[in-house]
């Protein structure tokens, strides 16, 4: 869908390497993923998941190993960690929507400030992306007075408005009431049928095993196992991942 | 005790007020000629006093973040300049600092072969912006790194730079954390300026000054200086809530 060199992968790690002080966050990590590919990540809570994501649109830096985003390798070049975040969308698990903003405002700050788009053009993308995730009826509404999934969705439109080549969800569902949860999902699912490059930090595993075309098991800041799904559910390798599953799927 | 004590001061005002001799509400009576035009000499002090408020607190206003903002970098060396800057400031008291603003600063300029003159009017709203500059600064620090984290991480995903982060998402979230404290700020800088009074510049307090001086009665001269400040600092709380609620109507609308 989008213009990535196809020889290249859209996002490699490289042996990444990541302390916070003496803490090993993340050991020799090596990932991959194509232009297209969906990368679901799960693991314990504290074994470094949120923080590749993050690695990867620069709100970390990591200390050794590399990381290629559409082939441009990250450095502490101010242009780069730009470019970077200009292509690299991302969701967060709080939302983090701007509440001064209306939903509307919060599609076009991006475009406007960072793109150089017109008012006009800006909000013609907002409306189109605001009828992509279902609401485009609350456009003129402050963040706060909508509920969570909404706001989410919201979150998702304002990524998508500056035209990502890869989408990074952060736990998009975990801060959500149950029943919002689908609603959320839905969209995420749809993107990914669209052809989107996607990297989903989630323990949805009805959600991974719709969309993934690989999964990543981390813990202890390490990937302990990861492949397609089929095999990843039905004859995971390692002891700790098994373990891991049984204890998310048995509910 | 405090009955006592509280019963016997009413007992000496009422003494006080019915025996024409200690007291001199004449001078500032504005039924007679003399008083009235005592009255409009005190209060034509207010003109300066508020000009030369308004002025220093939109320069600290500007100042404190221009002294904040470097603060909050992630470079240690503007972290330090910054640190620097507001606790040498804010041990300075506010009498030594207009002396030396007003007495040294032109000896510097001539040094520097400049020919600026330091009046009262700019010697008082130079001292006053850069000795208030320090407080906002902090004020500042303390409404910005009260907002979440996770609104600079979202402003930089979608690809605002540091500038565009804080002019289009903190600092319109971190103006409702900081107007009470920098209003409580204003005025502060508006009961200060009567330290320009001591330079010679004809505010409030000088003209109150020059006033018993020639009249002797400072106990009722005082007293209307107090009720003036009263005035101002009320008129500046009200417009300070009216503000308050105007945001907060704008947030939820």
């Amino acid at each position: 869908m989008k213009d990535l060199n196809p020889k290249e992968p859209a996002i490699e790690l490289v042996d990444v390497n990541k302390w916070f002080g003496d803490f090993h966050v993340l050991k020799d990590i090596n990932l991959s993923v194509g232009t297209g590919e969906k990368v679901v990540i799960c693991g314990p809570s504290g074994s470094g998941k949120s923080t590749v994501v993050r690695c990867i649109n620069r709100l970390e830096t990591h200390q050794n190993g590399i990381i290629r985003v559409d082939g441009v390798e990250l450095t502490n070049d101010p242009k780069s960690v730009h470019d970077i975040r200009a292509d690299v969308g991302m969701v967060f698990q709080q939302f983090n929507l701007f509440p001064h903003l209306s939903v509307l405002d919060n599609l076009m700050l991006g475009p406007m400030k960072a793109r150089g788009l017109s008012r006009k053009e800006a909000e013609k993308t907002a409306r189109l992306y605001l009828e992509r995730v279902k609401i485009p009826e609350q456009a003129d509404k402050r963040p706060g007075q909508l509920s969570g999934g909404q706001q989410q969705r919201v979150a998702i439109a304002r990524s998508l408005c500056m035209e990502p080549k890869v989408m990074l969800f952060d736990e998009p569902t975990s801060a959500l009431d149950p029943e919002m949860i689908s609603e959320v999902l839905d969209v995420m699912v749809e993107l990914a049928l669209e052809g989107m490059t996607m990297i989903v930090v989630t323990h949805e595993m009805g959600f991974a095993r719709k969309v993934a075309d690989n999964m990543v098991f981390m813990d202890a800041g390490e990937i302990v196992e990861q492949g397609p799904p089929d095999q990843f559910f039905g004859a995971p390798e390692s002891e700790r991942c098994r373990r891991f599953l049984s204890q998310i799927l048995q509910h | 005790m405090k009955r006592v004590a509280a019963s016997f001061l009413l007992l000496l005002t009422l003494a006080g007020c019915s025996s024409s001799t200690a007291w001199g509400w004449y001078v500032i009576d504005p039924r007679t000629s003399s008083g009235w035009i005592n009255i409009k000499f005190l209060v034509s002090g207010m003109a300066s006093t508020i000009q030369i408020s308004l002025i220093a607190a939109s320069i600290s206003i500007m100042l404190g973040l221009i002294v904040v903002l470097p603060g909050l970098s992630s470079r240690w060396w503007l972290r330090i300049l910054s640190r620097i800057y507001v606790e040498f400031i804010r041990s300075i008291p506010l009498l030594p600092m207009l002396f030396w603003v007003f007495y040294g600063l032109p000896l510097i300029f001539k040094a520097m072969g400049l020919d600026i003159p330091v009046d009262p009017f700019w010697g008082a709203i130079i001292t006053l912006a850069i000795s208030d500059s320090a407080f906002t600064a902090e004020i500042y620090r303390a409404g910005i790194q009260s907002i979440a984290k996770g609104q600079t991480e979202a402003a930089r995903t979608i690809g605002l730079s540091y500038a565009q982060t804080m002019r289009y998402v903190i600092l319109p979230q971190a103006v409702r954390l900081i107007l009470p404290p920098l209003a409580n700020q204003f005025i502060y800088i508006v009961k200060m300026s009567a330290f320009a009074s001591v330079i010679g510049m004809q505010e409030l307090t000088r003209r109150a000054n020059e006033l018993v001086v020639s009249e002797y009665r400072p106990l009722e001269i005082y007293s209307l200086l107090i009720v003036e400040y009263l005035v101002l600092v009320l008129i500046i709380s009200a417009g300070v809530r009216w503000l308050e609620r105007r945001m907060s109507t704008s947030e939820h609308s």
